[in-house]
Parts: structure tokens; C-alpha cells; sequence
């Protein structure tokens, strides 16, 4: 789960890492007066969507006095951003983070990820802070440094200080830097982050070591202990469908294609989507019904494929191992019946019970196109919505 | 022989008066695997009926501990079905009781949760496999696991994968064209686990009744690509691979939780290319996992060793 960055900062202030003074706004009013409370001559406005780039797409202005903070907010709420990481369609700015200005010296990047070939925690920390942190690992591995956390006993001074010696923090802030790592490596493990990047983490003319920025992603499986965090989700920051899907434990993901797909288990339906693509057709969307599928689920999935307004076709992938085909195969016909079905619709059911499945659907005098593989499937659907 | 598990291995399940728990125990006991007892803390002491096909009944012991199970009734092996709040710590529990191995099925343990089991069992002898998995079955002997058991047929080929029905839709294909399984792992989906690729592989080349294997990867990691120098370098017997997730964006999980790309890195597209530099053959679709498989052990003269039905 994504949280905002004036959240995000929230969050890793509780646990005594560094950051500036700031407070959220959703109105134009609220900025000024936010400004007004802060009562620094230089304001940072920022808008608050989850993506990043944000800088880069206009997102972020350097105010001098209230006016110019209050022109700023005009301009960013409601206004569409589009950076690097929101497509083409951009997300509406709703809120704003208005933020003390500070005495930038230099800018560093520090990361916190868990890494999967050594099963630990591991923080990362460059020189290179400001830039995106995949084109410095692109062009300049050597100065990335990284270090490996035993979670047995945490991140030790040492390797705190080793890596702020290595990303050359000056000598006299090692330690405020040693002080900031190891609380942000605390907060990472308690709220069972699964990404926190400070990018940039700065030195300031006053020595000080501060986030300037945060993007902290958690765990959605360690949700159920953390209920402070899980109030922080932003819905409208969350596609619809996917908030929709989520409700009845259904896995969904859109994409761009008109081929919509409902299949059992995550690996088999990441397969569909590739093997409809091969034989020449985009997949609408990632729809997992998991391994206990009901007749409820089914129609509840096929209404989810549906309200997306590309999908002209659906095609239908089960591999009945516990779930049996027929119960499968009444809840298709159940849902199609229910939603009014209009679009083609290829069913490729196998495992158990697969006879008696493909009974019910032959016989269930709805246009349904069955077929005998995966393959005979994908290109059946893609034949019929070309 | 197969890997890890056999007709001779004993098994109790860890939440086995839990409606997952006793649903897959009882497919385990018709199946014909050795089910010895179950765990549930606050029940030890009783014991469970359970009905088969067949009218059969089974009757299981049940107790608090793993290590009390293990003691009385020899058990080597666990299958875990806990919900996730609680799965991390039955699995420091059956590692700390000296199991052989442990199959953990249960899904949406906490990673850091893992983080700390995986330190925990550091120097200890277990072998996990899991979590978010289907298990192992070695067919015609033992089942652990959730996966349906009859699509599988015994003989000589390895399938070792991240996904569970993407596993089925495999073992279906070898098995429709009589190539049975000596033993099939699935290592599950999530980013930290019990096994990788290389520790079942490195299993799978040490077993002669094995005589080639089917690895089955998706988007997310390096372990795909880790486990390819390894079978470059060490593996005697033809692997071919699959890779799921060509299609997937970048940013976005798909199902599981080790299945997204991030940082640009774990593309499907760079394991397929590092695959084939190792010499693996990677089916170019998820349909041709069985035939791909066919061919190559047609050009190796290994197909006719591997038909068993």
C-alpha cells in the first residue's frame, strides 16, 4: 500500500527521523495559512499524488511570501500532473504539502528494501541523491553502497557509519546521518514497510540531515496489525476497479487491451494475459478468482471485467484442482446470465469433474465457445474480438 | 526414489482442526500419504475423526506442540495451514522440534516475518518449502500439499515452480503425454522463502530417478536467473523453463507477492534471455511447456526412458 509523502514524513517523524516542518493542505486557504504558521521567508508547495517525478512535471514550487504561495496552490489543486509515473492520463492534484524551505548543500539517496537473494533487509545509500535511483544504478553501480541488516540484532552504528562514510556525508554530520538511518531502519521494520526511499535526504547550511523527501510502501499482508497506516490509504489515489475487485478477495489489475480474463491463480492468469498477447491480442485485464472460487465470486468477477468500457470479449481460464469444474462452469452460467452477457465468451475449463463442466455450459443454451486447451482459447478469443 | 518426500514419510499438519487444514488432510489420507497427527494448541490430547471416500474412517491424534507430535507418533515431516498472523511462528516452532522438512501453504505472511524465519533457521537442519504454495508430491506415494492429486503420474521428470496452478497446468501436459513425475515442488510465490530453484534443482540432479526437469519462473527477483548460471555450471540432466508475466507492467503485483517488477529489474523478458544464453530451452508459451520438453528430450534420445504410461 502507497501513502502520501506528507504522510509518509508523518510516519517517520514518529520514530525521530529528521524532517522539515510542514503541513497538509486540501484548499487554497489552508495553504496560506499553512504558510503563515510555518513563518519561514521560503515555502516548498508540493503536490501530493502518489507517483514521483513529481519535480520534474511541475509538481513542486519554491515560493518567497504568502502570495506567491497562494498563486502556487491556485495553480496546482485540481490541475492534472503527468509525470513519468502516472501514463499519459496524469493524476488530479487534491492535496498539497506546504513545507519549510531549507539551505540545500548537497543531496544524498538513501533506500530500505528487502532483498530477496539474501532473505534480509538491506539499506542503500548513494552520493547521487535527487536523481532517480535506477538510472545511477544504470550507469554508475560503483556508487551505490549497500548494506545487509541481520534482524537479529538490526542496523549496527558501524554499518550506519560505513555507509555515510561512503556516500562521503561530511565527517562532522556522520553522526546526526548514523542517528537518521538507524531511525528510519526502525521505522521500516515496525510499520513492516516494504519499500522506504529518501530521495533526497539532505545536508543543510544549518547541519542538519533531513528527509526533504519520503515514499514509504507498505506490506499489504502485515496490514492487520498496523490499523494507523491502513487509515492513511488514499482510495481516490487507487483504481476502482481494483478497490472493487479487492472487496471480494478477487486479485485484479487493469490494463490497456479489450480481451478481459478470469482466471484461477495468480501464476496461470499472469500466463493467460501472455499467451493471448502472443497469438496477437491485449489482454483488458489481471484477474485472479483464487483457488476457492464461488458461483458469488464468479459474477462478481465478470461484472468487474465488465464496467471496463475497452472489453469486447472474455475469455475464461480454469484449471480445477480443489475447485471442481462444474461448480465452476453453473457459476459462469450464473453470471452471464445475471450481467446479460453480450460480448464473446471462449471457456477453456480443465481438472476435475471437466466432463460434467462442459455438460452444464453446452446445455445452458447461452453462446458460449468452449475450448479444449489454453492455446485453442487464446486464439478462439482473439479471432472473435479482431 | 524421488526428492524430499516418499512413501515411507511421516506427516502431521500444523492447524489440522482448521477448515483448510482438515480439508487437505483428509485429500493427503486418500491419497495414500502417511498422515500421522495434528496440531492445534488447547486440543492436545483428543484426536480427530475423519471421514473418507469410501465411507472409511481415519482417526488422528491430535496435540499441543509439534515437538510432542513428532516425539509420539515419528513424524519427519509438517504441512502447515495456520492463517499468516500466526504461520511464522509454526514454522520456528517445527524447525525448533528438528523436522526434516516443513511445507508452509498457508498465504499473506508478512515478509519481514519471513525475514526473521529465515535467520531463525540459519545452521538448522529443516528444509522449508513455502510459503504461499501447493507443496510436493511425489505421485503414486505421498501428497502434501494442496494440489489434485490425480493429474499426476509417476516417473522421471522434476517440476519445480512459483506458481500453483501454472504447476497443474504443466504436470496435466507431461502427464497427457504419458511423461510421469518423479517429484513436483512448488516453491511458492512470495519475494523471502524456505527454498529457491537451485535447492531443488541441485535435489533433482542428485536423484536418479530424475531424468530431466520443467522450472517454472515469473516476473519479479533474480532467482530465475541465479538458477540458470547454476545449471550452466552443475546441472547434468536437460532443464527446460517457462516464465510467466511477459505481459505484466512494471509497478503493479500481480497476484502474488513476489511477482512484480520493480526498479525495472525482473522483466520476463531478461530471465527468458538469460535462460537461453545458459543453454535452457524456454517454451514460448504456456501451453507448450509439455512439448517443448518433448522435443528436447527426443534430441537428447531421453524421450523413450521418460515415457511411463
Amino acid at each position: 500500500m502507497n501513502i502520501h509523502e506528507y504522510q509518509g514524513k508523518q510516519v517517520l517523524k514518529q520514530y525521530g527521523v529528521a524532517v522539515p516542518e510542514g503541513h497538509v493542505a486540501f484548499t487554497v486557504e489552508e495553504a496560506v495559512q499553512a504558510a503563515e504558521k510555518l513563518g519561514t521567508p521560503v515555502v516548498v508547495v508540493k503536490a501530493q499524488i502518489h507517483a514521483g517525478g513529481r519535480g520534474k512535471a511541475g509538481g513542486v514550487k519554491v515560493a518567497k511570501g504568502l502570495e506567491e504561495v497562494r498563486a502556487y496552490a491556485q495553480e496546482l489543486l485540481g490541475k492534472v500532473l503527468v509525470t513519468h509515473q502516472t501514463g499519459p492520463e496524469g493524476k488530479e492534484i487534491k492535496r498539497l504539502l506546504i513545507e519549510q524551505g531549507c539551505d540545500i548543500k548537497k543531496e544524498y539517496y538513501i533506500g530500505v528494501v528487502v532483498d530477496r537473494s539474501t532473505g534480509r533487509v538491506v539499506m542503500m545509500g548513494s552520493e547521487e541523491g535527487g536523481t532517480e535511483i535506477e538510472e545511477v544504478a544504470a550507469a554508475t553501480p560503483e556508487k551505490i553502497f549497500k548494506e545487509v541488516i541481520d534482524p537479529a540484532v538490526g542496523l549496527q552504528s558501524y554499518q550506519a557509519r560505513r555507509l555515510a562514510y561512503a556516500i562521503r556525508i561530511p565527517n562532522e554530520l556522520v553522526n546526526k546521518a548514523v542517528k537518521f538511518m538507524q531511525a528510519l531502519y526502525q521505522a521500516f521494520v515496525e510499520k513492516d514497510c516494504s519499500i522506504a526511499e529518501i530521495n533526497p535526504l539532505v545536508v543543510t547550511g544549518d547541519g542538519e540531515v533531513l528527509a526533504l523527501d519520503a515514499k514509504l510502501n507498505f506490506d499489504s499482508n502485515a496490514l492487520f496489525r498496523h490499523k494507523d497506516i491502513l487509515a492513511l490509504r488514499d482510495l481516490e489515489e487507487e483504481d476502482e476497479k481494483e478497490i472493487e475487485a479487492s472487496k471480494f478477495d478477487l486479485s485484479y489489475i487493469a490494463l490497456d487491451g479489450n480481451i478481459g480474463c478470469m482466471v484461477n491463480g495468480a501464476g496461470l492468469a499472469m500466463a493467460t494475459m501472455d499467451i493471448i498477447k502472443y497469438y496477437g491480442g491485449e489482454p483488458a485485464n489481471f484477474l485472479d478468482v483464487g483457488g476457492g472460487a464461488t458461483a458469488e465470486k464468479v459474477t462478481e468477477a465478470f461484472k468487474i471485467i465488465l464496467s471496463d468500457q475497452q472489453v469486447k470479449g472474455i475469455f475464461v481460464n480454469i484449471f480445477g484442482g480443489i475447485m471442481r469444474c462444474d461448480v465452476i462452469a453453473s457459476g459462469i452460467v450464473e453470471a452471464a446470465q445475471q450481467v446479460g452477457l453480450s460480448q464473446p465468451l471462449v471457456v477453456r475449463l480443465e481438472g476435475t469433474n471437466v466432463a460434467l463442466g462442459k455438460n452444464i455450459l453446452a446445455q445452458s443454451g447461452l453462446d458460449i465457445v468452449s475450448a479444449d486447451s489454453m492455446a485453442d482459447g487464446a486464439r478462439k478469443i482473439v479471432e472473435l474480438v479482431s | 526414489m524421488s526428492i524430499l518426500i516418499d512413501k515411507h514419510t511421516k506427516v502431521i499438519t500444523q492447524g489440522i482442526t482448521g477448515a483448510t487444514g482438515l480439508f487437505h488432510t483428509r485429500g493427503a489420507l486418500e491419497y495414500g500419504t502417511q498422515m500421522v497427527g495434528g496440531v492445534t494448541p488447547g486440543k492436545g490430547g483428543t484426536s480427530i475423526e475423519i471421514e473418507l471416500e469410501g465411507g472409511k474412517v481415519a482417526t488422528l491424534p491430535i496435540f499441543n506442540s509439534v515437538i510432542e507430535a513428532k516425539e509420539t507418533t515419528g513424524a519427519t515431516a509438517s504441512v502447515i495451514y495456520v492463517p499468516p498472523a500466526f504461520a511464522a511462528d509454526s514454522i520456528i516452532e517445527a524447525v525448533e522440534a528438528g523436522l526434516d522438512l516443513v511445507i508452509c501453504i498457508t498465504e499473506g505472511i508478512p515478509v519481514l516475518d519471513m525475514v526473521k524465519v529465515k535467520r531463525f533457521m540459519e545452521g538448522k537442519k529443516t528444509v522449508l518449502i513455502g510459503p504461499n504454495c501447493p507443496g510436493v508430491i511425489t505421485p503414486g506415494e505421498c501428497k502434501i500439499g494442496i494440489m489434485p492429486g490425480y493429474i499426476h503420474k509417476p516417473g522421471h521428470i522434476g517440476v519445480v515452480s512459483r506458481s500453483g496452478t501454472l504447476t497443474y497446468e504443466a504436470v496435466h501436459q507431461l502427464s497427457t503425454r504419458g511423461l510421469g513425475q518423479s517429484t513436483a515442488v512448488g516453491i511458492g510465490g512470495d519475494p523471502v522463502k524456505g527454498s529457491e530453484f537451485i535447492d531443488i534443482l541441485a535435489r533433482f540432479n542428485d536423484d536418479p530417478q530424475t531424468h530431466a526437469v520443467i522450472m517454472i519462473g515469473e516476473i519479479g527477483g533474480t532467482a530465475e536467473e541465479e538458477a540458470a548460471e547454476w545449471i550452466r555450471d552443475n546441472m547434468t540432466k536437460p532443464v527446460v523453463g517457462f516464465i510467466g508475466g511477459v505481459t505484466a507492467p512494471p509497478g503493479k503485483r500481480m497476484g502474488h507477492a513476489g511477482a512484480i517488477i520493480s526498479g525495472g529489474k525482473g522483466t520476463a523478458k531478461e530471465k527468458i534471455e538469460k535462460l537461453e544464453a545458459c543453454g535452457i530451452r524456454v517454451a514460448p508459451t504456456p501451453a507448450e511447456m509439455g512439448s517443448t520438453l518433448m522435443e528436447v528430450l527426443e534430441t537428447k534420445g531421453l524421450l523413450e526412458g521418460c515415457t511411463t504410461h
